[in-house]
C-alpha cells in the first residue's frame, strides 16, 4: 500500500521566489565552503578550483602595500546628492546604508604606500559599496591620486571593480569619465605610469575610462570586463553570446589585456613591474 | 527646501541663464525677440512634463542630423571614411569642411532617416571602430591646428558581441583622452541624444553645448527604470529623477550654453535649426580663437576635472 502523501507545495504557492541562498564563503563554481580565516589566508581565492572570491578594499590594499606602509588620502570625500535623487528608496538613505554595512565612506580607498620598497599610489575599488559605483566622490578621490602620483613622481595602481557610473548623480557621474581620463592624462604628462589590476567586474563607466587607460593592464581570472554586460547584450541585440563571453580571457585573446594574474602571484607581478618604471 | 528657498534658488538660474552668449548669433537675424520669449518658457518650466517632452523631441525621428547640419552650413565638405584598421563605422561620420569659411574637423553621430538606413548605421550606436575613425580625424585635426566640431547623437555605444570584442569600453575611453590632447580648439554639441559613455567619448570640449530639446544622461530612461525600478515602463519617473534636460545640464556646470531651436522643436524647421546652430558654433570658435593651443588644453582639463559635487 503507498503511503499518502501530504502536498506542500500548496503552502509555497505564495513564498518569493527562490533567491541566490549561497553563502558568501560558499564557492559558486565548485560548492567548497570555507571559514573566514581559511578564506582570508587564501587571498580570497578558492583552493579547490581557484574561483576568485571578491576582496574588500582594505584588504586588498593591506596586502598589496607592505606592512604598516599604507597612508590613506582624501579619506574624507564623500558623495553628495545634488538631484535630490530618489528612484523606490532616497539616495541619501542608499549612501548611509551602504556606509553602515561596509565601513567605506566610498567605493574607493586612495593613499600610498610602498610596495616591496617601490613607492606607489594606490586607487583601490570596493564593489561592495553600491556595486562599486562612480559617482563624484569616487571621480574626485581618482583625481587627487593621480595628482598625488604626479607630484611624487610614483607610479599609480589602480584596481577597478565597479558595475559602472552611479545613476543617482545622473549627468554628473557620466562627467566623472572624462574627469578621470583627464587626470590620467595630466599624470601621464607628468611621466608616470598606471598599472591597472582588473577585478570583477570591470564594466561600464569606469572601463570606459580610467580603467582602460593603463599603461600596463592586468586583470585576475574570471573577471568580467565589458563595456556592456552579458545580460543586457542579450536583451537588446538577441545575440548568441559566446561561452566566455566579456570574461578576461576573452579580453585576453582579443588584445585588451597585457595578462591574466591570479591573486598569488598578483604581487610578484607588480613589484616586477615597478622595478622597470623606477 | 521651503518655498522661499526654492525661489532664491530659481532667481539664481535664472541669472546663470541670462550671463549665457547663447543669443547674440541669433541676434544679428532680428530673432531675438521670439528667441527670447522661448527662453523664458524654457526657464519658468522645468517640469517632470516637460523634461520627457525634451525627450521625446530628442529622439523625434524627423529632427535634422549630423548629415543635415552639415548640407546646411558646412560648405566644401569632404566625408572620410574608416577607422584604417578594421571598418568604416556608419554610425559616426566624420570629415573636413568648411564652417564660415575656416577649415573644420567635423566629427558627430548619425542615426538612419529610413529603416534601411537606420539599420546601416545601427541606429545612430557607434561600434569601437567609429571611435577610432573620429581619433583618426582628430589626429588630423591636431597635425594641420584645425579646430573640431563634435556633433553628438546617439541612444548609446553600441551594445553588441563584436562591439564588445573589439574593445568597445577602451575605444570610448581613448577618444576621450585623444579629445584631452587636443591643442586645437574644440567645440562640442548635443544635437539629439547625448545617451552615455557614446555620447561623452566626442564631448570632451572647451565648449560643450546642448541644443533647447536636446538630452544628455548616463543612461537612457528605460534603463534607469529598469534598473532602480525594476520596470522598463517607469521611463517617465526614471527621466524626471536623473534630470537628463538642457537646463538642468546647465544648472550642474555640465554644459556651457544652449541652442535654441525653432519653436516646436528642431524637426519642425531644419533651416532655422541650422542657423541657430551655425552661430552658436560659429561664436563658440571664435572664442576661443586667441587662446593659446596649450593654455585650451590645460583650461578644458581644468573644467572637466572640477566637475562633480561632494563634500
Amino acid at each position: 500500500m503507498s503511503e499518502p502523501r501530504i502536498d506542500v507545495q500548496v503552502e509555497h504557492r505564495h513564498a518569493p521566489p527562490p533567491t541566490d541562498a549561497r553563502h558568501p564563503n560558499t564557492c559558486p563554481k565548485c560548492g567548497s565552503h570555507y571559514r573566514d580565516d581559511e578564506l582570508a589566508g587564501a587571498l580570497w581565492v578558492c583552493a579547490h578550483c581557484g574561483y576568485h572570491f571578491p576582496m574588500r578594499a582594505r584588504a586588498r590594499v593591506e596586502w598589496y602595500a607592505d606592512p604598516g606602509s599604507f597612508q590613506e588620502e582624501a579619506a574624507g570625500v564623500r558623495s553628495e546628492d545634488p538631484l535630490d535623487f530618489f528612484d523606490l528608496r532616497p539616495y541619501v538613505e542608499r549612501l548611509a546604508e551602504a556606509e553602515l554595512n561596509t565601513g567605506q565612506g566610498e567605493a574607493m580607498v586612495v593613499g600610498h604606500a610602498t610596495l616591496d620598497g617601490h613607492p606607489i599610489e594606490l586607487a583601490v575599488m570596493d564593489f561592495a559599496f553600491l556595486g562599486g559605483s562612480m559617482g563624484s566622490a569616487v571621480g574626485e578621490k581618482f583625481s587627487r591620486a593621480c595628482d598625488a602620483a604626479a607630484e611624487r613622481g610614483t607610479p599609480l595602481i589602480a584596481v577597478p571593480s565597479s558595475g559602472g557610473a552611479r545613476m543617482q548623480e545622473g549627468i554628473l557621474s557620466l562627467m566623472q569619465l572624462p574627469k578621470t581620463v583627464c587626470a590620467v592624462e595630466d599624470m601621464h604628462d607628468a611621466r608616470v605610469p598606471l598599472i591597472v589590476v582588473m577585478t570583477h567586474p570591470t564594466t561600464a563607466g569606469v572601463l570606459a575610462s580610467f580603467a582602460s587607460l593603463g599603461d600596463v593592464t592586468i586583470a585576475e581570472p574570471g573577471a568580467l570586463i565589458a563595456f556592456t554586460g552579458p545580460r543586457v547584450v542579450q536583451q537588446t541585440t538577441r545575440e548568441k553570446l559566446p561561452e566566455d563571453f566579456g570574461l578576461a580571457e576573452q579580453n585576453l585573446r582579443f588584445g585588451h589585456l597585457d595578462a591574466i594574474v591570479p591573486r598569488a602571484e598578483q604581487r610578484d607581478y607588480l613589484s616586477r613591474a615597478l622595478r622597470l618604471f623606477t | 527646501m521651503s518655498e522661499r528657498d526654492q525661489e532664491v534658488n530659481l532667481r539664481q538660474r535664472l541669472s546663470g541663464l541670462s550671463r549665457l552668449p547663447l543669443l547674440r548669433g541669433a541676434r544679428v537675424e532680428g530673432e531675438a525677440e521670439r528667441l527670447e520669449k522661448q527662453l523664458e518658457r524654457l526657464k519658468a518650466d522645468t517640469s517632470d512634463e516637460s523634461i520627457w517632452r525634451s525627450v521625446e523631441l530628442a529622439r523625434h525621428p524627423e529632427r535634422p542630423y549630423t548629415l543635415d547640419y552639415v548640407a546646411r552650413f558646412v560648405d566644401d565638405w569632404l566625408e572620410l571614411h574608416g577607422d584604417r584598421s578594421r571598418a568604416d563605422d556608419g554610425a559616426l561620420v566624420t570629415g573636413l569642411g568648411k564652417i564660415d569659411g575656416r577649415t573644420v574637423a567635423i566629427v558627430g553621430h548619425q542615426k538612419g532617416r529610413d529603416v534601411k538606413e537606420r539599420l546601416d548605421r545601427q541606429f545612430g550606436m557607434a561600434y569601437p571602430e567609429g571611435y577610432h575613425k573620429a581619433m583618426r580625424v582628430m589626429e588630423i585635426a591636431e597635425r594641420f591646428q584645425l579646430p573640431v566640431v563634435a556633433l553628438v547623437d546617439t541612444p548609446g555605444a553600441y551594445p553588441g558581441v563584436a562591439a564588445e570584442q573589439h574593445g568597445q569600453g577602451g575605444a570610448i575611453a581613448r577618444s576621450q583622452a585623444a579629445m584631452a590632447r587636443l591643442t586645437v580648439p574644440t567645440v562640442a554639441c548635443i544635437i539629439g541624444e547625448g545617451g552615455s559613455g557614446g555620447a561623452v567619448a566626442l564631448a570632451v570640449a572647451d565648449r560643450v553645448l546642448m541644443q533647447e530639446n536636446a538630452i544628455y544622461s548616463v543612461i537612457t530612461p528605460e534603463g534607469c527604470a529598469a534598473i532602480l525600478w525594476r520596470d522598463a515602463g517607469e521611463a517617465k519617473k526614471a527621466a524626471a529623477a536623473f534630470k537628463p534636460d538642457a537646463l538642468h545640464c546647465l544648472d550642474l556646470g555640465v554644459i556651457d550654453g544652449i541652442v535654441p531651436e525653432p519653436p516646436g522643436g528642431a524637426q519642425t524647421d531644419h533651416d532655422a535649426a541650422a542657423r541657430y546652430l551655425k552661430s552658436a558654433l560659429v561664436e563658440a570658435l571664435e572664442d576661443l580663437d586667441d587662446t593659446p593651443g596649450d593654455e585650451l588644453r590645460r583650461r578644458r582639463r581644468a573644467k572637466f576635472r572640477g566637475m562633480g559635487v561632494f563634500a
